[in-house]
């Protein structure tokens, strides 16, 4: 497959291992601030390839575990209304809400839908005029664009029974709710190339000077994560804190001016409750004025359901890599990645899942990664 | 029980004349219109003298059998769409039971067949159905030598279940089970794996992608007949179906309690598979197969083993990793740039992922 082979050949996989192990000369801890290259990590057992000095801390970069249990409560009480058709990508529908999940909901028969595009929601409400069609729009800016074209083609078809429970997140807030944190550790980031290919680098630019971070917007597959990594120790050991581009065969500096566009006319910049971060002002989307009336959660008035996190629950602290796993108290007990407390053992692409896994299954020290799934 | 019809039975033939164009819940009481349904359908399509002995169960000429070496097996068949490029319903209701004879070591020689039909369904969708299971245990050289037929309300169903049970016999005196396997055992795949789970999903409603695809669906029961007859020194055979290959694996470390080590490297996957995994964020390691088995077999044996799977061109095979004593039930994976992970059980429903 051309695109994705090149990056996942073990010769210049190797040769980029050789490379890190070559430039690093202390120890330094890095966040991939994506759930897409924490998959990869993990799926192809790069930490256990790099040098013991380097270590990754997983971000909050994973839709599914940052949307807060609220949302996914929203989502349910939403699909259990007679007559709603509620349609999500796949992986949402397993993420629990407080007494279920959207999943035994669709077994208990409420019409839960599984869609690959937002568009194909649009469709599904213009063919059932007489349902109200439900999408759950979640995800960071890479899926914005095509969730906001959605809310734009059924405001323009004059479809009204489609509407959109918006969770949306922005990834240089989250970026900068983590440097600011007095005990944080990362000291440079992979930041998401898909991120990055709609919204472009310029937004990163104050957040590498104001906190002296390298940032290096890195592509998903082992070689980019490599790369991205050899960037970035490359430029902790030279005291450098830059903007650089690994994924430069999708990622310009501009970004895709149309998405942009697109974004800016549907949503508007919110604050966003994150699970396991809590609230950070302005870190999210929600419906513009002129596309109010497509909001779900006015039209079913859901908008006051809220739900406390659980109080038990240190995620907070190792999405920021200032704990780990082993540290929690409700860690394998109270909290399972059946029955997750938090937003790092809900997906697999969380840390706490990953150390669940390993613990459970493996205690050799060398085969702590453990692919997760779906998602 | 008489025949209705005289005619030599072919694949073309015209779907008999029925009284009623849809299936009524009628067809599935008991009475006259379900006989009509199976002596006009059933009847005319699997016709052999077992089936048409017309009794509620069917005694079978064991002669040859030795005694108490028979398998026999059962499975159910609820698969939408009831069509997709490679295969249908039927054809799988048969391939399926047949190879999981096969996997025990049988040979199979019988299957039933139970319908479960919902109101309305086309009488023509079920002509087709059942003139594909016909071709499929031709192709597999069973016959189908005893049926049911039961109709549920419209809305109850999905158009069309099936269940078949299969009877095979041990003509070799082998052991195929996951507690013959043992450390020192090469692990071989028969094909490339994630097809089958692939190309029915390319065809579901509102995951339609354009593909060429076609499932992997086909009766293994003569490339393992053929690797029996050899002799070879094969301890377990598993065919690969929802779950994928990663599933076989995790089933066979845990009730053999070994551990199995893979190269990622060496799994054969074809690219068009890949691509749409990619796409939908998938793992074909967990996607389905229909047509593909694993086989762990002594080393010494590998060769011959590779060497008569690749005979029967239904896939080329490939070893893809050895079973070591290790830790009791854990699979591991030397990823293709050299790291390693564990491969873990599926668990639910496959979902796509996000991003």
């Amino acid at each position: 497959m051309k695109y994705l082979d090149e990056y996942r050949n073990a010769e210049a996989a190797k040769q980029y291992l050789a490379a890190i192990a070559q430039i690093t000369t202390r120890s330094w801890a890095i966040m991939e601030v994506c759930g897409g290259q924490t998959h990869s990590i993990v799926k192809y057992g790069i930490s256990d390839l790099l040098p013991k000095a380097i270590r990754l801390i997983h971000g909050p970069g994973c839709p599914v575990c940052v949307t807060p249990v609220e949302m996914v409560n929203k989502a349910i009480a939403i699909a259990r209304q007679p007559g709603v058709i509620f349609c999500s990508f796949g992986d949402m529908l397993r993420v629990p809400g407080s007494d279920c999940d959207l999943l035994s909901l669709k077994g208990e028969g409420a019409d839960i839908r599984i869609v690959y595009s937002p568009l194909d929601a649009v469709n599904i409400a213009a063919d059932n005029p007489q349902r109200q069609i439900v999408f759950f729009a979640v995800g960071f800016e890479t899926t914005a664009p095509a969730n906001a074209l959605a809310i734009h083609q059924a405001a323009t078809r004059d479809i009204h029974n489609f509407s959109a429970l918006v969770s949306h997140v922005l990834v240089p807030p989250a970026i900068e709710a983590i440097m600011t944190s007095p005990d944080t550790q990362v000291q440079g980031f992979l930041a998401a190339g898909h991120v990055c290919t709609v919204m472009g680098l310029t937004q990163y630019i104050p957040l590498a000077e104001k906190y002296r971070v390298p940032i290096v917007v890195t592509g998903f597959e082992p070689v980019d994560v490599l790369q991205g990594i050899y960037m970035c120790v490359r430029q902790l050991e030279e005291n450098r804190h830059e903007v650089e581009n690994q994924y430069t065969r999708s990622a310009t500096v501009g970004g895709n001016r149309h998405a942009q566009q697109l974004v800016n006319s549907v949503f508007q910049i919110s604050e966003r409750k994150w699970r396991g971060m809590g609230e950070i002002p302005a870190s999210g989307l929600s419906l513009a004025d002129d596309y109010a009336t497509f909001d779900a959660e006015r039209r079913f008035d859901v908008a006051n359901v809220s739900t406390a996190e659980s109080a038990e629950c240190i995620s907070g602290l190792v999405l920021q890599g200032i704990r780990t796993p082993l540290e929690c108290p409700a860690f394998g007990a109270t909290c399972t990645p059946e029955h997750p407390l938090g937003a790092t053992m809900v997906s697999g692409e969380g840390a706490c899942a990953a150390y669940y896994h390993y613990r459970r299954k493996a205690p050799s020290a060398s085969l702590n990664n453990k692919e997760p799934h779906t998602p | 029980m008489t025949r209705t019809t005289a005619e030599p039975f072919t694949l073309t033939c015209p779907i008999p004349l029925m009284d009623y164009p849809r299936v009524l819940m009628a067809h599935g009481s008991g009475g006259r219109m379900m006989q009509q349904l199976i002596e006009k359908m059933f009847y005319r399509a699997f016709d052999n003298p077992e089936l048409l002995s017309g009794h509620d169960g069917v005694t079978l000429d064991t002669g040859g059998i030795e005694a108490g070496r028979v398998v026999f097996t059962t499975d159910s068949y609820v698969i939408r769409p009831l069509f997709f490029p490679g295969g249908d319903i039927g054809s799988l209701a048969v391939f399926g039971t047949v190879n999981d004879l096969a996997m025990c070591g049988a040979k199979p020689r019988y299957l039933s067949a139970g319908f479960i039909l919902e109101e309305g369904l086309d009488m023509e969708t079920l002509w087709r159905v059942v003139c594909s299971m016909r071709q499929a245990a031709d192709r597999a050289e069973v016959k189908i030598v005893t049926g049911d037929t039961k109709v549920v309300e419209k809305g109850k169903g999905d158009g069309l279940y099936i269940n078949t049970a299969g009877i095979g016999e041990m003509i070799h005196a082998v052991h195929l089970h996951p507690r013959s396997v043992k450390p020192g055992d090469k692990v071989i795949v028969s094909g490339d794996v994630g097809r089958h789970g692939m190309a029915v999903m390319a065809q579901r409603e509102g995951l339609s992608f354009e593909s060429d695809l076609a499932s992997d669906a086909a009766p293994l029961n003569h490339c393992v007949m053929t690797l029996l007859d050899a002799g070879l020194d094969i301890h377990c055979l598993r065919d690969i179906t929802r779950g994928g290959l990663a599933a076989v694996l995790c089933e066979i470390a845990q009730s053999a309690a070994v551990q199995i080590d893979i190269d990622q490297q060496q799994i054969p996957i074809n690219d068009t598979v890949s691509g749409a995994c990619e796409l939908l964020g998938l793992n074909p390691l967990y996607v389905a197969c229909e047509g593909r088995f694993v086989a762990f077999v002594a080393p010494a044996a590998v060769e011959q083993v590779l060497e008569i799977i690749t005979s029967f061109d239904q896939g080329k095979p490939v070893s893809i990793g050895e079973v070591t004593a290790g830790e009791a039930g854990l699979v591991t994976m030397k990823t293709i740039i050299g790291g390693q992970r564990i491969l873990d059980m599926p668990s639910g429903e496959l979902l796509p992922r996000i991003c």
